[in-house]
Order: C-alpha cells, then structure tokens, then sequence
C-alpha cells in the first residue's frame, strides 16, 4: 500500500514570474505582452486600487451599500481578467466586482449592484457574466454547465468562476470540479487564496497543504500561483485557457494572495482575528509595487503616468456616482415585474395594490 | 436582573447551557475568536475553550450533517447557520435528516439540535440575508420553528430548545438584536415551547404575529388606542407548531383577527394559523380574517425594502376593514 498524499502535496510549488523586487525570476514563462499591454495591466491595478479606496469611503459616507474591498487582490482579479477573452464567461463572487468593470460591466452599474438596486445586475448585451455571487459556491457548479454549454455550441471560449479560499469547502465545488472534467467542459476554477473566509485562517478551513491539490482528486490539471504577481496570474491563465479552448479540459488555479481591508464593510473588524504585523508583511508583495518596479526598469512608467490613472479613476467614478444617483428609485412594483415572463394572477393583484401605495 | 440587548440574551442563554451540560457544543461558521459576525457567540471560546466552541470549514451541508454525527454521539450540538438564506445549504441536512432522524430510527435516536440563524429585513443586507424561510421548515414534521420577539424570551426560548430532545429551528430577527433592551434576568430560566404570549390584551381585535411583526403590532395597537379600538397582540413565539388553545381562547373574545407576517403572502405560517382558526373558532368569527404579508417577490434588493416590509399602517388598515366588515 502507497501512500501517495505527501509525495502529491510535495510537488506543487509556487509559480512566480515576477518576484517582489520587479524582476523576472522565470524568463521561460515570461507572457509574450507588448510594453502597451504591460501599460494596460497597471493602468488597470491602479485604478481599481483608486476604486476601491474610493468605494470603502463612499460606503462610509452612505453613498455605497455591500462592498467587499479588493486592495491586495488585483494582480489574482485583473491579471487572470487579462488572459480572457470577450466570449469568454465569468461567474464571480461578491468581491470580484473588477473583473466585471474590465469585462464591460459600467460602474455606474456597479454602484446601483452594490446599494441594492435591480437595475446593477441588468448587464448591457454582449457582457458575458452573472452578477456577483452571494451564496458561497452557487456559481461553481454553474460554471461546469455554462463550460459545457460553450463545448457543446461550438464556440472558442471558456467559463471562468472565482471563489475563495473558504469557498472550496463547500461541496459545491468539488461537484463543480468533477461534473466539468466528467464532462471535459472548458472552465476554470479560479480560487482567490486570500488566507481568510472571514475570520477563519485557511489553515482551519481543511487539512490540505495547498488548495490547487483538490482539484487533483477531480483529475484537474491545478496550479498553486503567487496571486501577488500579475505576470504570473496572467500566464498561468492564458495557459489554462489555451488548453480548454483547444479541447482539453478544465483546470484549477490557486493564486496565493491577501486582502489588505476587512472581509466587507459590514462591521467586520480584522484585528479580531489578525494582527498587523502580517498584513504589513503581505504589503510588502504587493502587486501593484512589484509590477511598477519592472516598468519603471523598461521606462514605461513614471509618476505622471501614475497620477493620470488616479485622476481618471476619480473622475470616473465621481460621474458613474452621479449617475447612479440620478437612476429612478426602485419600487416594489418593478421588483413584481421583474419576476415572471407574464404576471401570474397573485401578482396581478398585488401589482395593482403596489401601484396604489406608491402613487401616495 | 439587567437590562439586556436580544443579542446579550441569546449569548447569555448559550453560556447557561454550556456551563449547565459538558455535552453542549456550539460551532459554525466565525463562531470562535470572532464570537460570529453578531457577537452572539462573543468571549464563549475563550471561557469554554475550542473544545467545546468552534468554527467549521465554510459548507452549511457540513454543519448540518456533523451537528447530526454529533447527535448521535450524545452531544447536544448548537450550531449557527450564519445568515437565514444560507438554510438552503442545510436544506437535506435539516428537513431531510434532522428532522427525520427520530421518526426513521423508530424513536430508538434523536436529535437533540438547535440551529440558531438570523433572519429577518430592515438591515440592508446582501440578497439571501433577509429572508423568512419559517415556512419551509414550518412545512417539515419533526422539528419545532422558534421565533422569539424579546430579549426575555429569547434567553428562555433558547434555552428550552437546547435542552429539548429533539430539533429546533431557532430563527433571530436581525432588526431586534440590538434594537431595545428588556429586563433579563441573570439567572437561567426556561420559556414553555409550543405556547403563545398575549403580549398585549384587548377586546375588539386579535392581531397575531412572530418576530419583529409583534412590535409591528404593538405600534399599530397604540394606534388604533386612540380610535377606541383595544387589540390584542398574540406572538406566537413557536411558529410550528402553532399554539391553538391560546389563539382560540383570544378569537372568542374579539371575534375579529389580522394575521401579520414578514414573509411573503405565499410563504411564512399565517395561511396556517388562518386554517386552524377557521377550523375552530369559525361560528365566533364576525369578519374574515385578513393578513398583513410582503408580496410574492422575491425578498427585495435592499433599496426597495421600506415599501416592501409590511408596516404597522397596513395593519391598521386591514384592523378598519375587519371592525368595519
Ligand atoms: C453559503 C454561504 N455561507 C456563508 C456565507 C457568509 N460568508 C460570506 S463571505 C464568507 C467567507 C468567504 O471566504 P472566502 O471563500 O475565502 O472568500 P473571501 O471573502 O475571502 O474572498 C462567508 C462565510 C455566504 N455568503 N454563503
Ligand atoms: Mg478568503
């Protein structure tokens, strides 16, 4: 009898390209991306940096409702939303707002998603995603029927959904896992390891030494990334996704990384359960920083490139803000509308007493 | 006695019991250093230890199951589903084995479970946060559904369905766990499950409810005081089963009666208690007995929730129409 856990736990290693000084450790795997390209890249990370610092304080001030902050994720979010084409589909969770924003989504929407209003998850034609997912795990299973669905249409693309760290205790992703490699779905299964569902260190959250390992016992190829550098999220992705469109199935990607803010806005505190000395050394990786070190190095960038973005983002935001303010308030009666095709006969009438109370 | 928050009483009913039986495990998910994301299992790892107070992996299903496992090895599991919607995680776990396990081991096991959740609209949550889903375990013979509406007997209900042998489904409404304090007492005491409290006496109305809609009622009964019209308030604080006697008793006196729920018209236990009403008490009814619910949509995205939730205006409306009937 063999025992096979600790040779398999063993193999994974962590995948860099980019360590946190701005060098390319891992030249063979260094992505083919123009100097524009790696522009684009962190252009994208600081505004959606900008973004969520301007969305932590708009939730403070009351003027955003459910925001679960991003800061120290982006390279894990925009670099695998990097690798992805239009076709491709995306299935979030709640905290995967940027990948939405850079897949089309406009962010006045994105603010109408977070205060509550239906008209946030009413996606323009042509964006290929569901709106950001509540419910831990709902949208890996999803992701294996969409995935089939796209292999069974013929068309060249994938599904790609994230969860966390504490999403992949759920049973829904191994069913997600197994039913698309039963099937040789193209998809992917994107985990966010960003140490913590919540309060609950991953450490609690199972006995396995890397998450990339569960995809292994659904015969998924899997690959634990430093999701603190965007190259390497970036070119793990492209080549998951080469695989699948060409045919050859599924696969998993861990990336390694850490969120810098607490869980959601909602009263989480995370001295609770953390101390500052290891969010501190987590900030020392940090995507944005490592990256700038590599273009500053080529000449690509400078501050004033840097302080563009910013203005930009601000900007931006201040005018999706503006608009999502002057939307048209929800109403109960749209909310009756929204539900069936054709009113049932109980809608009906409740649609009648609504309109009644609202007109007062 | 003090002076207690819904939220004091429920950690102080779950420190009773852990203290009053070594067989007392309460666990789920950020139930442990961070005492769940509403305190309610505040500093109760510290005290007892993770032995005894514990997180889970994140997997409701699990929490579900491994309460059931527990069970069967004489504990006394408490665990916490950590927002309502998350129930339909569980869903197999409670109504399909739970709630079944005495009935299919021919009342040789049982399951002697409390899943507390919190529920309940008015806070601006996320979707699947809010919801009343008592109906859907209402629906399920073999496990009791509590619902209470105050500090005082939320520490007395608690600690009766922990200490009952066979499952509760414990439902806190998010709205009233910090929204007014009660005279708790700081001892352990008990609350009688299965039975109903008038928290209120009139004569011309019964106005019947659970969970956050009592104070509904209550504030439309201080209303209606002013049109001379006396209602009594019952709230049924065990939603299944549902206490007949009392309900009854309360009919033959006013003759008239409102049913309020938070859940939607299709969902939640009026229809139910309507039923047993009419079945009853039909020959000492003087008007229909109308209900205040939410409408058939799904729980709303937060924005439109004041509209949404019924209010104590709707209650007073359908009062006019049964008293002018
Ligand atoms: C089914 C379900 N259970 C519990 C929750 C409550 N909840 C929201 S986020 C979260 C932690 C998720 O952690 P992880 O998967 O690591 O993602 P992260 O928030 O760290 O991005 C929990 C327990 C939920 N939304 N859905
Ligand atoms: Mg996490």
């Amino acid at each position: 009898m063999k025992d096979v856990l600790e040779n398999i736990e063993g193999q994974f290693e962590m995948f860099q390209v980019l360590d946190e000084n701005g060098e390319v450790v891992n030249k063979d795997w260094m992505p083919d991306l123009s100097d524009d390209d790696l522009k684009e890249l962190m252009r994208r990370m600081v505004y959606t940096r900008v973004l969520d610092q301007r969305s932590i304080a708009l939730n403070r001030q009351g003027r955003l409702g459910f925001y679960a902050p991003t800061a120290g994720q982006e390279a894990s979010q925009l670099g695998s939303h990097f690798a992805l084409e239009e076709d491709d589909y995306i299935l979030p969770a709640y905290r995967d707002v940027p990948q939405l924003i850079w897949h089309g989504l406009p962010l006045y929407q994105a603010f109408l998603f977070s205060r509550g209003h239906f008209h946030g998850n009413q996606f323009p034609e042509g964006v290929n995603a569901l709106s950001p997912q509540i419910i831990i795990g709902a949208q890996i299973t999803q992701a294996a029927g969409v995935a089939l669905g796209i292999k069974k249409r013929g068309k060249k693309a994938v599904a790609v959904t994230y969860t966390g760290d504490g999403g992949t205790s759920q049973g829904d992703f191994y069913e997600g896992l197994n039913f698309a490699g039963a099937y040789d779905a193209p998809a992917i299964f994107f985990v966010q390891n960003n140490q913590f569902a919540i309060s609950v260190p991953v450490e609690m959250q199972t006995n396995a030494k890397t998450l990339a390992q569960k995809g292994v016992a659904a015969g998924l190829p899997s690959y634990q990334v430093d999701g603190m550098d965007v190259l390497a999220v970036y070119a793990a992705t492209k080549h998951v996704r080469e695989r699948a469109v060409n045919g050859d199935g599924p696969a998993l990607i861990e990336t390694v990384t850490y969120r810098y803010g607490p869980h959601t806005m909602a009263g989480d505190d995370p001295t609770r359960y953390r101390t500052e000395d290891m969010t501190s050394e987590w900030e020392k990786r940090d995507p944005l920083v490592r990256l700038r070190k590599l273009l500053e190095k080529k000449d690509l960038w400078s501050e004033d490139d840097e302080n563009k973005v910013i203005d930009d983002a601000k900007e931006d935001i201040k005018k999706a803000i503006k608009k999502a303010d002057d939307y048209p308030k929800q109403k109960v009666t749209d909310l009756i509308d929204i539900m069936h095709e054709e009113l049932p006969n109980n809608l009906q009438e409740q649609m009648e007493e609504y309109k009644e109370k609202e007109s007062k | 006695m003090a002076q207690k928050t819904m939220i004091q009483a429920i950690t102080d009913a779950m420190h009773h019991e852990l203290k009053n039986d070594d067989n007392v495990l309460i666990f789920g998910e950020d139930v442990g250093q961070n005492g769940g994301v509403f305190r309610a299992t505040e500093g109760l790892q510290d005290e007892f230890g993770e032995e005894r107070v514990f997180d889970t992996p994140l997997a409701e299903s699990g929490i579900g199951g491994l309460s059931l496992g527990l069970a069967l090895q004489g504990f006394r599991p408490v665990p916490e589903i950590q927002f309502i919607g998350f129930t339909y995680e569980a869903m197999d776990a409670i109504n399909g084995q739970i709630a079944r396990m005495r009935y299919r081991s021919g009342d040789s096991k049982s399951a002697p479970i409390t899943i507390r959740t919190p529920f309940g609209g008015g806070v601006h949550t996320p979707e699947l946060h809010a919801d009343s889903l008592e109906g859907l375990i209402a629906q399920q013979p073999g496990i009791r559904v509590v619902i209470p509406s105050t500090p005082y007997d939320a520490k007395g209900l608690l600690i009766s369905s922990i200490r009952n042998n066979d499952p509760v489904f414990f439902m806190e409404h998010m709205k009233l766990y910090r929204s007014f304090r009660d005279e708790v007492p700081d001892e352990a005491y008990t609350v009688e499950l299965d039975k109903a409290d008038v928290k209120r006496e009139g004569k011309d109305v019964t106005l019947i409810g659970y969970g956050a809609m009592v104070h509904t009622a209550l504030k439309a009964a201080e209303e209606l005081e002013k049109d001379n019209i006396e209602a009594e308030v019952i709230d049924l604080r065990t939603v299944s089963p549902i206490d007949t006697e009392t309900i009854v008793e309360s009919v033959k006196k006013t003759n008239r009666v409102v049913v309020l729920q938070e859940a939607q018209r299709q969902a939640g236990v009026a229809s139910n208690v309507i039923s047993e009403i009419q079945e009853r008490a039909i020959l000492h009814l003087e008007a229909p007995i109308l209900r205040v619910t939410a409408p058939d949509t799904v729980y709303p995205f937060s924005q439109a929730e004041e509209v949404w939730l019924p209010t104590h205006k709707d209650v007073i409306d359908k009062v006019n129409e049964v008293i002018n009937f």
